[in-house]
């Protein structure tokens, strides 16, 4: 089986910076990855390599075996931390835009049967995430566990071949991100997504993941911090007594780092 | 209790801001008052008396030789100058202050000549404009809008690029194109910051359109009182100052009325 994405080689690289350095690494159909590395160790910069925001600068990725393009594109949906729904629409509008641009190239706006036929499609993700209450709400109106449900709506409405989640609970209140915690995994078994979720919480990411990456640097120049790239030094599938036994003591002593000792 | 914690209530505050306007209005009515005892004919301090009589001609009476009650003709050619200033420069606002915010191209392209556009003191381009498109309501219109415009241009265009980049990606990642993001996520959000750009400009838009006016007009709210300036007449300039003043609270009130109907989402909470 091809696997549904497909690090080869990947270094990243800004001038002298090195971010990235030599990923290489494939995930399969159904994974749900969690990404976990400390600060300015390139989680980021791998999550914004799949959605297409940034390209390698050597190295590719591949999306079911063809190479990305450095553009976003609806078969990859994102959910960040913030800011991941359009403060203008309403909920249900919101959840429709997807599927407004897709059939209305020229006014990104459904009419007639066409756009009963959206509205019923979004209304049920709405349903589906728990926001069946709300649909004629405005983001503003809403709270922050809301506003994340609606983004991951309006993310699945597109049935993306991967959803991206980058630190999409670390703004919520702990009982809300309990609520979230349940609800993806729900989503995630429903509707058998493949997810990659970047976290600073490593009991979530052990929690929630069938697998875990950790980022680092595996190298540590104190002369010159920007020599040496992170790449996934740590990488785990996690099943059910793993994860019972949740993140092994190395990991979260070390502040998530597993190799202290490589650092100056 | 520290003055800075002493908060007036509704009622209370109500009055405390009728105080001073009291206060100048009882003021003047006491020294114009004064001069007209002093000198029956005086001109600098007209009496409200005076003062209303002036504004009732001003309003009701038909000018013999031109045929118009001259305050509406008068008002009525400043508010069609004003409007269509004021329209393309709204309209110049949002084709090009969009372009501006959405597309980093177009922004390389034309960002600095907007620049600097806008340092250019409009006043200084007048006589230009008056070469160019002779003293009719050409010139007029044009400063108006080449007096406003490059402000509004660059307030849209920071604020299309300075909103956050995560809905323009996840835009992308709902399929949109480069058109349908601009016009399903930038300009929805974009209008309701177009009203109050526009709301800012208006200030200058009246200073514009009287300085076009004093120069070169035969009629308009800022010709007549340049006119009767040179007679000393008080008792007209006033009154067409707190004329010029209502329609300004008016427009404001207006398009502060059109943003909130129209935009509920873009003030606070929203209904």
């Amino acid at each position: 089986m091809t696997p549904i994405l497909s690090f080869k080689e990947v270094w990243v690289e800004y001038g002298d910076k090195v971010v990235l350095e030599r990923v290489s690494l494939d995930i399969a159909e159904g994974e749900f990855v969690s990404v976990i590395g400390p600060s300015g160790a390139g989680k980021s910069t791998f999550l914004r390599l799949v959605l297409g925001q940034e390209g390698p600068s050597r190295g590719e990725v591949l999306l079911d075996g063809t190479p990305l393009t450095p553009e976003c594109s609806p078969d990859r949906g994102v959910v960040f931390q913030r800011y991941s729904v359009f403060p203008h629409l309403t909920a249900i509008k919101n959840v429709m835009f997807g599927m407004e641009c897709a059939g209305s190239p020229l006014f990104a706006k459904l009419f007639g049967a066409a756009r009963k036929s959206a509205r019923d499609e979004a209304a049920a993700m709405l349903e589906a995430v728990g926001l069946g209450h709300a649909m004629d709400v405005y983001p503003a109106q809403m709270s922050g566990g809301m506003q994340q449900r609606l983004a991951i709506a309006q993310a699945l409405v597109k049935r993306p071949r991967v959803l991206l989640l980058d630190e999409p609970f670390g703004a919520l209140d702990p009982g809300i991100r309990l609520d979230m915690h349940e609800l993806v995994t729900a989503l995630w078994k429903n509707h058998g997504l493949t997810i990659v979720m970047v976290t600073h919480d490593i009991h979530e990411a052990f929690k929630l993941g069938t697998r875990v990456l950790a980022f680092d640097k595996r190298r540590h120049d104190p002369h010159a911090p920007n020599r040496y790239g992170a790449t996934a030094v740590y990488d785990v599938k996690l099943d059910r007594k793993t994860k019972e036994a949740g993140p092994p003591p190395e990991l979260v002593g070390a502040g998530i780092t597993p190799f202290p000792s490589s650092r100056a | 209790m520290r003055l800075v914690n002493i908060k007036p209530a509704r009622g209370p505050r109500f009055l405390i801001g009728a105080v001073p306007i009291i206060i100048l209005l009882v003021l003047y009515a006491v020294l114009s008052a004064a001069r007209a005892e002093a000198n029956a004919h005086d001109k600098v301090l007209p009496t409200f008396l005076a003062m209303g009589q002036a504004a009732l001609r001003l309003f009701t009476e038909v000018d013999p030789r031109t045929g118009d009650i001259t305050a509406l003709a008068d008002t009525s050619a400043s508010l069609w100058r004003l409007a269509m200033g004021v329209g393309i420069a709204t309209l110049s606002t949002l084709l090009i202050g969009i372009a501006l915010g959405v597309v980093p191209l177009v922004r390389a392209a034309l960002g600095p000549l907007v620049t600097v556009i806008a340092v250019i003191p409009p006043i200084a381009v007048l006589p230009i404009l008056f070469i160019a498109l002779g003293l009719g309501e050409a010139s007029k219109i044009a400063l108006i809008a080449v007096g406003i415009a490059p402000y509004m241009i660059r307030d849209l265009a920071s604020h299309v690029a300075g909103l956050p980049a995560e809905q323009f990606v996840k835009a992308q990642t709902l399929g949109a194109s480069t058109w349908q993001l601009t016009l399903r996520v930038a300009l929805p959000q974009a209008l309701p910051r177009l009203i109050d750009s526009l709301r800012f400009s208006m200030g200058p838009a009246w200073v514009f359109l009287i300085s076009a006016e004093a120069i070169a007009s035969d009629v308009g709210l800022g010709y007549r009182i340049f006119l009767v300036r040179r007679y000393l007449s008080m008792d007209i300039i006033l009154p067409y100052v707190a004329w010029i003043s209502c329609l300004a609270i008016l427009t404001d009130w207006a398009l502060l009325t059109i943003s909130r109907k129209a935009f509920p989402w873009a003030h606070g909470k929203g209904h």
